[in-house]
């Protein structure tokens, strides 16, 4: 095992926003290791959702490095940032941005579409991970015709279906009710029993007790960074 | 295989809204519409010069009267007389086949049917120049010119309009003509229109006749046909009937001709100017409307980039290159114009049909034309869809996703 996932120096991000330069990352130094599940914290204006974009590979660093699974992508171009993402990274997203006119499967497909794979090999590893996620009756169904927690179930086989280094997931139980929360959370711990390294971003406490590390941004910087005790699951 | 899906994509995006789709279309659609039936008129009328020329004769030559100027002065349309055609006959030295036309529209009666008819007087040589065919009876003889005999050669329609009586039992039977009383002596074959000439609904009488018998004994031809062996001898015959003609008016070196000699393609080109016209209105229609159907693409694109600002960060999340994004775009555009491009050529192929049908005008929707119509709008839609494919290529994707 190689022994790092992500792994940043100094990552620094600045705006200039008119007359004004916005801080919003101030030199953060993290190391995730394979397997492991991180919770990123803080309040709104904490620079999380930067840091966040910057570790998906959605922005790149005004400063600092950032190595992706081995690979230094803080110097790479858009397109190269494109393949990166689809093939080291699975996004959930709030929102779940499932595309809505397509089917499950369809949507499933996408990042294999991107990645030059077949046809039929698009379907059957589409078809895999829906069964994953307890969706194989609805994957001819659209978004519009599911409800939230399905969504969010087709955005995180969406997210695997490329088999990548990292699951980054975005507030994702902010648009659920707490059942389906419960539903989609219970779904990453077993993943990340299964191995898949996770990093959710999310400001509710305890959405963060499910995994096992959280660290808390604070103006830009790492306030606390700590591992959770273990939590007792009653049987 | 990428490409094979991002044209998938584009399509499926197209069909998601057919109605607006196809509006979007329509300035291609009248633009190509318009190139087509320009070019099918076009060609048509190329085709119907090119058989006109054949059918009135390849080497005749038509004198005309001309104006008659003394000193910048006009006065009046010159004449053509008898003595010239007699002149241009006789003084050409066997170069010339000749024969004068004086003719007008008359009444023409058989029993109790009458109609309105071209009659023309002309000479026996008019049928050979004109390689008419006979189905029934004779031709009128010299004698006959000589002797101001009334009778008649009937044109292939004519006698439909007289009571549809067989041509066979036409012969022989006297008919009225401005109330004067002829004889019929022959039926022609069916000849087919040439431009201004529809010799099956005329009828045909001696020259002589007519200037002295039917229209008032005025010596005033309308026309002189003057034919050559062959094409080759045109430009010589050309030169001989102009001296010929100058001797006859008594005009002086240098004078002006009241004359006109033209050949039959040149009468052509004058006719077939109108069609000409038109084309070239068709043409300027077809210009504005590409370029407003262009940039009604270019609009329902831009419309369309933003509407799926968000659609596209997702793309790019998942890991869309710039090229993928601008592709699905670009692909798009160039359907919507191929679309129309086809609808249009349906469209301009309807409107040659019912111009043919209606108007009566000669089509011919050539197959390039077809193909160059699709090009083009294709390029339009690659041209116009350039700008929109790369907003959407160059959006950022965290924006984009953020996008409401």
């Amino acid at each position: 095992m190689s022994g790092e996932i992500i792994r940043t120096r100094g990552l620094t991000k600045h705006y200039v926003l008119g007359a004004e330069t916005v801080r919003a990352v101030r030199g953060v130094d993290v190391l995730i290791e394979p397997g492991e599940y991180v919770a990123i914290m803080g309040p709104s204006g904490s620079g999380k959702s930067t840091f966040m974009n910057m570790i998906g590979c959605l922005d790149t660093p005004t400063e600092g490095d950032y190595w992706l699974n081995g690979q230094l992508v803080s110097e790479l171009s858009d397109d190269q940032l494109a393949r990166v993402r689809n093939r080291e990274i699975g996004f959930v997203f709030q929102t779940f941005n499932l595309l809505p006119r397509a089917t499950a499967l369809h949507n499933v497909e996408l990042p294999l579409i991107y990645a030059g794979v077949g046809s039929r090999e698009r379907k059957r590893r589409a078809a895999e991970k829906l069964e994953l996620v307890g969706l194989a009756d609805r994957m001819e169904h659209k978004p519009p015709e599911m409800s939230g927690g399905q969504r969010q179930r087709v955005a995180v086989a969406r997210a695997l279906v490329n088999e990548p280094a990292l699951l980054l997931a975005d507030e994702p139980t902010g648009n659920l009710d707490s059942v389906t929360s419960d539903e989609v959370m219970k779904q990453f711990d077993e993943l990340n029993e299964a191995g898949q390294t996770i990093v959710v971003v999310t400001h509710e406490h305890d959405i963060a007790e499910h995994a096992k590390r959280q660290i808390h941004l604070k103006d830009g910087v790492i306030e606390r960074d700590f591992l959770n005790q273990p939590v007792e699951t009653p049987a | 295989m990428l490409f094979l899906e991002i044209v998938m994509v584009a399509m499926a995006a197209v069909r998601a809204n057919v109605l607006r789709s196809v509006l979007t279309t329509l300035g291609i659609v009248i633009g190509i519409a318009a190139v087509i039936t320009m070019v099918a008129l076009g060609e048509g009328a190329q085709q119907q010069v090119e058989e006109q020329i054949n059918r009135m004769g390849t080497s005749i030559l038509t004198v005309r009267p001309g104006q008659q100027m003394w000193g910048g002065v006009s006065r009046g349309d010159a004449e053509l007389s008898v003595e010239d055609a007699i002149a241009l006959r006789d003084d050409s030295g066997g170069l010339l086949t000749v024969s004068p036309e004086q003719q007008s529209r008359l009444q023409v009666t058989y029993k109790r049917w009458n109609s309105n008819t071209q009659v023309m007087g002309v000479w026996p040589e008019y049928f050979e120049m004109y390689d008419h065919a006979l189905q029934v009876g004779r031709w009128f003889n010299q004698g006959e010119i000589q002797g101001r005999r009334r009778v008649v050669v009937l044109g292939h329609n004519v006698p439909v309009d007289l009571g549809e009586t067989p041509p066979e039992l036409l012969i022989g039977e006297t008919i009225q003509i401005r109330g004067i009383l002829f004889e019929v002596i022959g039926v022609l074959e069916e000849k087919g229109d040439a431009a201004w000439m529809r010799p099956d609904d005329q009828v045909f009488i001696p020259q002589s006749t007519a200037q002295y018998r039917v229209m008032g004994g005025r010596d005033r031809l309308n026309s002189i046909y003057a034919a050559t062996e062959t094409p080759q001898q045109l430009d010589m015959a050309f030169a001989e009937i102009d001296r010929i003609m100058r001797r006859s008016h008594r005009l002086r070196a240098g004078e002006e001709a009241d004359f006109n000699i033209r050949n039959s393609a040149d009468l052509l080109a004058t006719f077939n100017e109108t069609n000409q016209t038109f084309a070239l209105l068709l043409a300027g229609i077809a210009g504005v409307s590409l370029l407003v159907g262009g940039i009604g693409i270019m609009n329902i694109m831009l419309v369309s980039v933003t509407e799926r600002t968000r659609e596209i960060g997702v793309r790019k999340a998942l890991g869309a290159t710039r090229r993928a994004i601008m592709t699905q775009f670009l692909v798009e555009a160039l359907f919507l114009c191929i679309l129309g491009g086809l609808i249009g050529v349906a469209a301009g192929y309807g409107a040659a049909e019912l111009m043919t049908r209606f108007a009566e005008w000669q089509t011919s929707v050539a197959p390039e034309a077809v193909a160059t119509a699709i090009g083009f709008s294709a390029g339009v839609g690659l041209f116009f869809g350039l700008w929109p494919a790369r907003r959407a290529a160059a959006l950022d994707p965290i924006d984009a996703l953020r996008y409401e």
